[in-house]
C-alpha cells in the first residue's frame, strides 16, 4: 500500500547518484527487497513505471528486484531459522525472545547505466 | 551499442529519512521543544483524544498541534475550534506517512519559540507510518476496541515502535469480543517496554493518565 511513496524515495536516491556520476541516463536499478519488509515488488514495478517514466533519466528505465530470505535469530537457543516458515516462535526451542536478523532490507543495490 | 555500466550504491531508502530525523531531534532538544507522533487507523478516535487531552493540559504547558491527512481541513478546524490552540493541517499530498522532511516543513508553520509540545497526528495507517522515523521524542498509537485485541500480532512493526498504546472507546467493551488482558498480553509481546493506558475519549474516563504521563515527558525532554 505505500509502495509508491518507496519509489519517490528510489527516484530521488537514484536522480542523486545518477547526478554524482554524470550519468545521463539510467537503464536499469537493482533493488534488495528482504522477504519480511513489507514491500510488495509487483506493487513496486508497477509504481515504478508510472512514476520513472516522468523524469528524464530514468523514462524507460527498468527495476529489478532481487529478493533476500528474511532470517531470525532465537535468543534462548541461540539457533536460526527461516522467518517467513516460522514466523517469531523458534522451531528449535519454542521460544518466543527471537529477533530478526535480515529479511527487512529496502536497499538500491546498483544502477546500471 | 554503448557498453553498460554498473554503478553500485548499496544503500537503504530509509538511511536519508533516519539522518533527517535524528537531526531534527537534536534542534528539538535544544529548542526545548517535545514532539510527540501520534498513530493509530482511521476513525480510532485520535482527535477526539487529543481534544480531551489538550484541554487538561494546556493550561499548564503551550501546545501547537499539527494534523497530517491526505485531504481536507476538518481535523485541524475540529481542534482548533474544541481547544483554541493553534493547529495546522499538513497534506501528504497522496502518500499514506508522514517523514521527517515533511514534519520539518510542517513544523516551519509553527513559532517554536512559543511552545513547548506539538503533538503530530500521523495519516490513519498502522503500516506505513512505523517505518519512517518522523523525528519525533516519542511514539503513540491509539487501539481502539471495535478494532479488536489481535492487532498487535497483525502490525507488529507498528506496537513495537510505540512507547504508550492507548487503549480508546473503552465503554463499548461489552459489545465487542476484545479481550483487553489478552490484547495487553500481545502488546507486551512485541514491545515489553510499552505502557498500555485504558481510556474512553467520549466521557474523559482514564485521559488523565495518558495527560500526566504526556506533561512527565515534556518536563524530562526540557531539563
Amino acid at each position: 500500500m505505500h509502495e509508491l511513496g518507496i519509489v519517490f524515495y528510489i527516484i530521488r536516491d537514484v536522480k542523486k547518484a545518477a547526478q554524482e556520476n554524470g550519468v545521463e541516463h539510467v537503464n536499469t536499478v537493482v533493488m534488495n527487497i528482504g522477504e519480511v519488509s513489507t514491500v510488495v515488488p509487483e506493487y513496486l514495478t508497477d509504481c515504478w513505471r508510472w512514476a520513472a517514466d516522468k523524469e528524464d533519466v530514468l523514462r524507460g528505465c527498468e527495476l529489478r528486484c532481487n529478493i533476500l530470505p528474511a532470517v531470525t535469530v532465537c535468543n534462548a537457543c541461540g539457533k536460526e531459522y527461516p522467518t517467513v516458515e516460522y514466523g517469531r516462535t523458534c522451531p528449535h526451542c519454542g521460544s518466543e525472545d527471537t529477533v530478526l536478523l535480515r529479511g527487512n532490507e529496502v536497499e538500491i543495490k546498483e544502477i546500471e547505466v | 551499442m554503448d557498453d553498460v555500466k554498473i554503478i553500485e550504491i548499496k544503500k537503504s531508502i530509509f538511511e536519508d529519512n533516519d539522518k533527517d530525523a535524528d537531526a531534527l531531534r537534536g534542534e528539538l532538544k535544544r529548542k526545548g521543544v517535545y514532539l510527540l507522533n501520534l498513530m493509530s487507523s482511521p476513525g480510532s478516535g485520535k482527535t477526539t483524544t487529543l481534544i480531551q487531552t489538550i484541554n487538561r493540559i494546556k493550561d499548564k504547558i503551550r501546545v501547537a498541534v499539527m494534523e497530517a491527512d491526505i485531504d481536507s481541513d476538518v481535523d485541524a478546524v475540529k481542534i482548533k475550534e474544541a481547544t483554541g490552540i493553534p493547529s495546522i493541517q499538513l497534506h501528504t499530498g497522496g502518500m499514506c506517512h508522514l517523514d521527517a522532511e515533511m514534519t520539518r516543513q510542517g513544523l516551519d508553520n509553527v513559532d517554536l519559540a512559543d511552545v513547548d509540545l506539538v503533538i503530530l497526528e500521523n495519516v490513519g495507517n498502522l503500516v506505513c507510518p512505523a517505518e519512517f522515523d518522523t523525528g519525533s521524542c516519542r511514539n503513540a498509537m491509539i487501539l481502539s476496541v471495535p478494532e479488536g485485541h489481535d492487532k498487535p500480532l497483525k502490525y507488529p512493526l507498528m506496537f513495537s515502535i510505540c512507547d504508550v498504546v492507548v487503549i480508546n472507546k473503552m465503554d463499548v467493551l461489552p459489545y465487542f469480543d476484545f479481550d483487553l488482558e489478552k490484547c495487553k498480553e500481545y502488546i507486551h509481546m512485541r514491545n515489553p517496554k510499552a505502557q498500555v493506558i485504558s481510556i474512553c475519549a467520549k466521557t474523559g474516563e482514564g485521559v488523565d493518565a495518558f495527560a500526566n504521563w504526556l506533561l512527565n515527558e515534556v518536563n524530562n525532554w526540557k531539563n
